[in-house]
């Protein structure tokens, strides 16, 4: 039985407005095994990047608060001090993230921040980490080593400041990365080439990636299992085939019947009605019944749980049937 | 690197033009024959044109200019009647103390700004941010001449530490000259520190809330760090600029506080030569002064150029 | 559904009516009242508030309110401290400080609020054509700012009254043609953003005269930090005024000036502080209620410009 590496349960993230307390992550809990791509997707505005920044407690609290318990390798992450964090993140824990250029000191050359990023957590001489800069950098695809790291990253593309961050993720060999829409903010074929780096690291490091997206193409390229969130809940989670085949939640159903046909174009595209609720507006019962084309009464009244349909698929929905 | 450069030193150029532009126009609009000035009111009609060529007046406006400016640039000023003495000499003597002035002053000024302002970004919301706010605001609403004779009442008079008037330069008595020039350099200081403790705290909270600090954070780096390392870097760099800005003002405040502490410097020589209509004095020191501000301001700019890394290497 | 109203452009395109600046504008309005709630939530702001009222109450009714004629001397009672009679003593000259107080409340506003007025109208002015217009013009404009921004404010106003002389009239113009800079500086830098903005490119392609877009459409955008502008420099200008009444240049004595008032309690720092004092305090209380409330208003409406 593969090692269960991070444990999400009942994850709650809420903030302080000036209106009230507002609920982004309401509940969430799921599970990332050791050397598994997991996949994260939803809607912006569902609550996937909250989710992950969760996880490495990146977020601002207050005016925030976290609630729940995130357990990594049995320690609940939640609980831990800033010291004993710090020790964690980058070492044993990664975190890419959306926008690669404002993700890298713009007055620190990229070697520079690289080097950093080990000295903090690895024990070895300067010398020889500086060495392990110019490897890893080769290593993750950007040429000319030895100059670029000496460079500043606005000399960099955006293609290859992801590439460094992806480097300084994987720099300290940790168990887990969480790549948060980490192509989102580049090309299209520059799109391939950091998810085939990440797929490639992840098998030679035997490293579990926790994959946040709202492209399900990036997602169907990648994960093994897939997380579906909406509304700040995780409405189903299953295989990655079972989701785009036989997906139990009239939501995901939605999703998938979005993807146009290839073989046949469709007249119209496909949609789905409504859009996803604000936080201040959040429907009574289940989250998604005002938009649900199969939902009955009693989904208005009460929210439905995450339950199992069989051993590897869950789903949040009062009619869901095993196909 | 050089373009930038090269650039900037044409734009300060192009000010200074404006600005003595500005300076001449001024002095050639006060209401009054220079004449009648200088020579009284028994003069014949021969001794008044042949004073008018000598002074170059009888020539047209655009040539008077350019002979000033000439004379400006070689270092001639005019000559005071009722000091005589040169102008450029009174100028020489009153530049020294005021630049004294504004050292002292900058120093007291970023020795409170700096960490008061990093203090209150980083624990901000607290009571430590209210205070250090609540006394910026406080620092620089406070009228620089009242602050100046407050503090001569106290500390000057009523607990005698400090003199309370009176100037030395540094370099014929060092312990004195500081002496002297601590109430001056506190009142000016204080109101320097307010600016610039403001600036300090909205720019590093401006660069708290920057991606890669969150990304510096998720690779493990601790708080102190974050903040001395990763974030003040970034956030200095537009505090330099402010500083250089808000110089302007500061000079402003230096000829009260001047005034309040008999400190023989431009501001003084300024106030009293138009009080007495010495307006060769008043042209050359507030040329003087633009100067002063404006190399500054590149100075500043210059070292925004380098600090920066996206201008310094291109 | 219905179709949304539009305006025709010169092509025969209709453009939906929130692509056009005003409809923008109006759809602001019912905002206001959220955006007094959260200016009220900044009690530094509110006090500031209530300063700047109280200013204006103590200008507008300074004969009604002040105890005394801040006029008569009285010469038997010369440099009292605080008493029942005096509630913030006398002068050297017996005046009653408090009245003398209260009447430069007067000279301070109006020098502070007529020459703001007339630098921004000078300054936005300056800075639409400017920031709208580009090119050469906004060059030369931006060069001639530069030129006086690069004059220490104090050291400019003195040289101005040295051309124009001293008193009232000549402190209000020296104040407002020291301001202009800034205010001429913040209109074009927003100016420059909102002139790339689709609706005003939409006016255009309407048909609609450049001044009248300027007018209709871009003024009415970049207004919020005009505003801000004009009450952090109404607080600059009420101590440069009193700066130049310090130093004598001002409302020639026996107006009651607090800079003034100042300056005349200097020689008596050590008898009768009281007299330097009081005028500072009110002074400083204006000044930084003028700059709480100019923060507050630029919290209150800066964050609105940026979402």
């Amino acid at each position: 039985m593969t090692e269960t590496l991070l444990e999400v349960r009942n994850l709650r993230v809420a903030f302080h407005n000036e209106d009230g307390m507002l609920r982004a992550v309401d509940g969430v809990s799921f599970g990332v095994a050791r050397g598994e791509i997991v996949g994260l997707v939803g809607e912006s505005g569902a609550g996937k990047t909250l989710t992950a920044e969760a996880i490495m407690r990146l977020i601002r609290c207050p005016p925030g608060r976290i609630s729940g318990e995130v357990l990594y390798r049995g320690r609940d992450l939640l609980a831990l001090d800033e010291a004993e964090l710090a020790d964690i993140r980058g070492k044993d824990i990664a975190m890419i993230f959306q926008n690669p250029i404002s993700s890298l000191n713009p007055v620190f050359r990229v070697g520079a921040q690289l080097l950093e990023a080990m000295t903090l957590h690895l024990p070895a001489r300067r010398r020889t980490l500086r060495d392990r800069v110019r490897e890893i950098f080769t290593h993750v695809g950007i040429p000319s080593a030895e100059r670029r790291a000496q460079d500043y990253p606005h000399q960099f593309s955006g293609g290859m400041c992801q590439r460094a961050m992806i480097g300084m993720g994987i720099a300290c060999t940790p168990s887990l990365l969480i790549a948060d829409e980490p192509t989102t903010a580049l090309d299209v074929t520059i799109q391939a080439q950091i998810l085939a780096l990440i797929r490639q690291l992840a098998a030679e490091l035997g490293m579990a990636v926790l994959l946040v997206s709202h492209d399900l193409g990036i997602i169907s390229q990648m994960c093994s299992r897939v997380l579906v969130m909406y509304a700040g809940q995780i409405v189903e989670e299953a295989p990655m085939a079972t989701i785009f085949h036989a997906p139990a939640h009239p939501y995901t159903r939605g999703l998938m019947a979005c993807i146009p046909d290839i073989e046949q174009v469709p007249a119209r595209l496909g949609t789905i009605a409504g859009v996803m609720p604000g936080l201040r507006d959040l429907p009574s019962g289940c989250r998604f019944h005002p938009r649900c084309p199969i939902a009955e009464p009693h989904c208005a009244v009460a929210e439905p749980a995450l339950r199992a349909l069989d051993v590897t698929h869950r789903v949040a929905c009062h009619l869901a049937r095993r196909e | 690197m050089g373009f930038f450069i090269l650039r900037r030193i044409g734009q300060t150029l192009v000010v200074l033009a404006i600005a003595s532009i500005i300076v001449f126009t001024l002095m050639r609009l006060i209401p009054g024959d220079p004449i009648q000035i200088i020579m009284g009111s028994e003069y014949s009609k021969e001794a008044e044109a042949e004073l008018r060529r000598q002074l170059g007046l009888d020539r047209p406006i655009v040539v008077q200019y350019l002979v000033w400016v000439g004379n400006v640039v070689r270092g001639e000023f005019g000559y005071s009647y009722l000091n005589h003495e040169r102008v450029s000499v009174l100028l020489w003597q009153a530049f020294l103390p005021t630049v004294c002035l504004v050292i002292g002053t900058t120093i007291v000024g970023l020795l409170l700004a700096l960490p008061s302002g990093i203090i209150a970004a980083v624990k901000k919301d607290t009571v430590w941010d209210y205070g250090s706010m609540g006394f910026a605001i406080t620092a620089y609403s406070m009228p620089s001449f009242w602050k100046g004779i407050i503090l001569i009442w106290i500390f000057g008079v009523y607990l005698g530490w400090f003199p309370i008037m009176g100037y030395v330069h540094p370099w014929v008595n060092l312990s004195e000259s500081l002496w002297k020039l601590t109430l001056p350099s506190l009142t000016l200081g204080t109101f320097f520190s307010g600016l610039v403790a403001r600036i300090t705290r909205s720019s590093l909270l401006e660069v708290l809330d920057q991606d890669y600090i969150k990304a510096a954070r998720a690779r493990g780096v601790r708080h102190t760090m974050l903040v001395a390392k990763h974030a003040l870097r970034n956030a200095l760099i537009p505090v330099v600029t402010v500083i250089g800005l808000q110089f302007g003002t500061l000079l402003g405040g230096a000829v009260l506080t001047e005034t309040v502490f008999t400190i023989p410097g431009l501001g003084r020589l300024t106030v009293a030569a138009i009080l007495n209509r010495e307006y060769q004095i008043v042209q050359g020191a507030v040329l003087l002064g633009v100067v002063f501000v404006v190399g500054v301001n590149l100075l500043v700019d210059l070292a925004y150029g380098f600090l920066h890394p996206k201008i310094r290497v291109q | 559904m219905e179709p949304a109203r539009g305006v025709r452009t010169v092509d025969g395109d209709v453009l939906p009516v929130e692509a056009v600046g005003v409809a923008r504008h109006n759809a602001q309005t019912p905002a206001y009242a959220r955006l007094w709630r959260r200016f009220c939530r900044n009690k530094g702001a509110v006090f500031g508030l209530v300063v700047f009222l109280a200013i204006v109450f103590m200008a507008l009714f300074a004969d009604l309110i002040s105890p005394y004629n801040p006029l008569i001397q009285n010469y038997a009672r010369p440099m009292e401290g605080p008493s029942v009679d005096h509630w913030l003593g006398t002068d050297s000259f017996g005046r009653d400080m408090l009245s003398r107080i209260i009447h430069g409340a007067r000279i301070a506003l109006v020098v502070g609020i007529l020459a703001v007025l007339l630098a921004m109208l000078i300054g936005v002015t300056l800075g639409l054509i400017s920031g709208y217009y580009g090119g050469l013009t906004d060059t030369i404009i931006m060069r001639v700012m530069d030129g006086l921004f690069a004059f220490p404010i104090l050291i400019l106003a003195i040289a101005l009254m040295a051309v124009m002389g001293f008193g009232v009239r000549n402190v209000i113009i020296a104040v407002a043609i020291v301001s202009i800079a800034p205010f001429a500086r913040v209109t074009r830098g927003d100016v420059l953003a909102v002139r790339e903005e689709p609706y005003i490119e939409a006016a255009r392609l309407a048909g609609i005269s450049n001044r009248a877009i300027i007018w209709r459409h871009v003024l009415p955008n970049v207004l919020a930090p005009i505003i801000v502008q004009g009450a952090l420099r109404v607080s600059a200008a009420i101590i440069t005024e009193s700066g130049l009444s310090f130093l004598g240049l001002g409302p020639p004595p026996p107006t009651p000036v607090w800079g003034s008032m100042i300056a005349e309690g200097r020689n008596f720092i050590v008898m009768a502080p009281h007299i330097s004092t009081y005028p500072g305090i009110a002074l400083m209380i204006t000044v930084v209620g003028l700059n709480l409330f100019g923060d507050g208003l630029r919290d209150v409406l800066d964050p609105k410009l940026k979402s």
